[in-house]
């Protein structure tokens, strides 16, 4: 049958899609960093996402066998740029727990308010980068005009405002300067309002609901099976948060705090109340309850750093003075997994009795984020990739270290 | 569930595919014969009163001495270690096995050591085996898509192997 131009429905199904190749990256702007996503698509249908990382490698492990602990903090700032503090302290417990060095109190709250803070302020960027992918472009800079205040408040405890390297194996490089604590209550408090505006600006907001609520949506089996963590991992509802389940070394440093892991149960997150309900399109697993664990788990760091600020005041003694830059490490191996923003973050070191270790191994939580986006990607639309990829909240530094 | 227990289920099991453990150490592990491991790892993961559901990291460890002096004086022989950790969501329960690999196939040398994958059993491992085969050169048999991840497809070598030296140039780009 031949198509006539009488009746235009038929030119339309006349149309022939060829299978096309797409080429995503790396210099993408909704990439997140340098992230080449190669798609085969048919039409507007993604068939296939196959990502290509490694544009950031620089082998940090190597390195990290040529230098003692201390000496390696700078390089765990530098994977995960945004989350500086917790990459910090994640690096410091491993260590710390293959000496079985345990921090003085004061160290210990010290640490929980630093990392907090951190959380907060890589949450902002994931949430104003967030609006971004999906091409809102005013969350961005409500989100960086906080942001800015907590950075101004780390740069003042240790001198620099995003590669810090200032949590260490032992303890912190400084204490907290005086009127620190006050000025960081201080934000808090007046942070703690404009929580309200981001929501309004993307969470309930009907545009992004549209763009986020039922797309990517993964199984809390899917979760588990693929090593996910964090907040993606709990946006599928799975009840996981290691400063709740993890080593003792790491919980050991909450002891005392009173918090609740964020996550789904009934269909109402711990604290939800105070903000909008859950739209109806939301499916528990997809894009948008991953950001909104996000969201409510910045409300829930405001809550442990105030704890934090209250027991800090109380506590007496050292903050915890960093190790001797060539420490003797005993002979051994320990694993250690943290709670970074992203996900769980782990370190590995084999020592075999000098001070620089035999093998370094960092274990990304973005890395094992971002392999869910091949089957998460299948079947979607080109323009629900970014907004897939996003939601995942990946910093390309700490995937390719 | 301790260590000792979950040698004692082990060995129970397999029998000499249990090669030896070591409790002392601040995270004990299990070592497990090369083709013992993806009988071991289903088991670990199917078996309700472990249920092993999620695999933290698969990585490997190089034991060579560069320097001739260090290495008449070691105590172990040249080999890598394959390290799994693993981790039960259910039961909240922490487990790491270890598999000794020679560095060689057959002592010749480029010849990369064979290793059966357990991608099949956690996703996991199939980014994890790749960034192992790239930078650490361990071949896992069965894998759907061993290729390089971090390093470019073309690159020479695996970097984190402690004989490894920098090339010159790559591409035109000067190295060392």
């Amino acid at each position: 049958m031949t198509a006539t131009i009488d009746d235009p429905r038929v030119i339309e199904f006349d149309v022939r899609t060829d299978e096309m190749l797409v080429n995503m990256g790396p210099q993408h702007p909704s990439t997140h960093g340098v992230l080449r996503l190669v798609l085969r698509t048919d039409g507007e249908i993604v068939s296939e996402v196959t990502p290509h990382i490694g544009y950031l490698h620089r082998c940090a492990e190597k390195i990290g066998e040529n230098l003692t602990p201390r000496q390696w903090i700078p390089y765990t700032d530098r994977m995960d740029y945004l989350a500086g503090m917790n990459m910090n302290l994640g690096w410091s417990l491993a260590v710390e727990k293959l000496m079985k060095y345990e921090p003085p109190e004061k160290g210990r709250h010290l640490r929980v308010i630093i990392s907090e803070m951190g959380r907060i302020a890589s949450h902002l960027v994931g949430m104003g980068a967030y609006g971004l992918d999906l091409g809102t472009f005013s969350p961005f800079l409500y989100a960086f005009r906080e942001r800015e205040k907590i950075l101004d408040l780390f740069e003042e405890a240790c001198g620099a405002r995003l590669t810090y390297s200032y949590l260490t194996v032992g303890g912190a490089t400084a204490d907290l300067p005086p009127g620190w604590l006050h000025k960081c209550s201080a934000f808090l408090d007046q942070f703690e309002p404009l929580i309200a505006e981001y929501h309004t600006l993307l969470t309930t907001n009907a545009i992004f609901v549209k763009r986020a609520a039922g797309i990517g949506i993964m199984s809390p089996e899917m979760a588990i099976d693929y090593g996910t963590s964090g907040p993606v991992l709990r946006g599928s509802g799975v009840d996981h948060d290691l400063r709740r389940d993890g080593e003792e070394i790491y919980t050991a440093m909450y002891d005392g705090y009173a918090f609740e892991v964020i996550v789904e149960k009934n269909g109402h997150y711990p604290k939800d109340h105070i903000y909008p309900q859950i739209p109806s399109e939301a499916v528990l697993g997809d894009c948008w309850h991953r950001f909104y664990v996000r969201m409510l788990e910045v409300i829930q760091a405001i809550d442990l750093v105030r704890q934090g600020i209250e027991y800090y005041s109380t506590a007496t003694g050292s903050y915890g003075e960093p190790v001797k830059l060539n420490q003797k490490l005993p002979v051994g191996e320990a694993y250690l997994e943290t709670e970074a923003p992203r996900g769980q973050m782990g370190f590995y070191l084999v020592s075999d009795g000098s001070p620089i270790p035999w093998r370094v191994r960092a274990r990304s939580s973005s890395f094992c984020n971002l392999s869910v986006t091949g089957p998460l990607c299948a079947g979607c639309l080109i323009a629900d990739v970014p907004a897939i990829v996003g939601s995942l909240d990946i910093v390309m530094g700490e995937i390719d270290r | 569930m301790s260590g000792q227990a979950f040698v004692d289920q082990l060995k129970q099991k397999f029998g000499d595919k249990i090669t030896g453990a070591n409790l002392e150490n601040v995270d004990p592990w299990i070592e497990v014969t090369p083709d013992g491991i993806v009988d071991v790892c289903q088991y670990l993961r199917d078996e309700p009163s472990l249920a092993f559901d999620y695999l933290n990291s698969v990585t490997a460890v190089d034991y060579l001495h560069t320097d001739e002096k260090k290495a008449a004086k070691s105590e172990w022989q040249p080999h890598l270690e394959v390290v799994y950790h693993l981790f039960s969501m259910q039961h909240k329960h922490s487990l790491v096995l270890k598999v000794m690999l020679p560095r060689w196939q057959n002592e010749e040398v480029g010849k990369l050591p064979q290793l059966a994958t357990v991608s099949h059993i956690w996703q996991t491992a199939d980014w994890h085996e790749r960034e192992l085969y790239d930078l650490l050169g361990v071949e896992f048999i069965d894998h759907p898509n061993l290729r390089r991840i971090l390093c470019p497809e073309d690159w020479v070598g695996h970097p984190l192997r402690k004989d490894y030296e920098m090339p010159l140039e790559y591409h035109g780009i000067r190295g060392r």
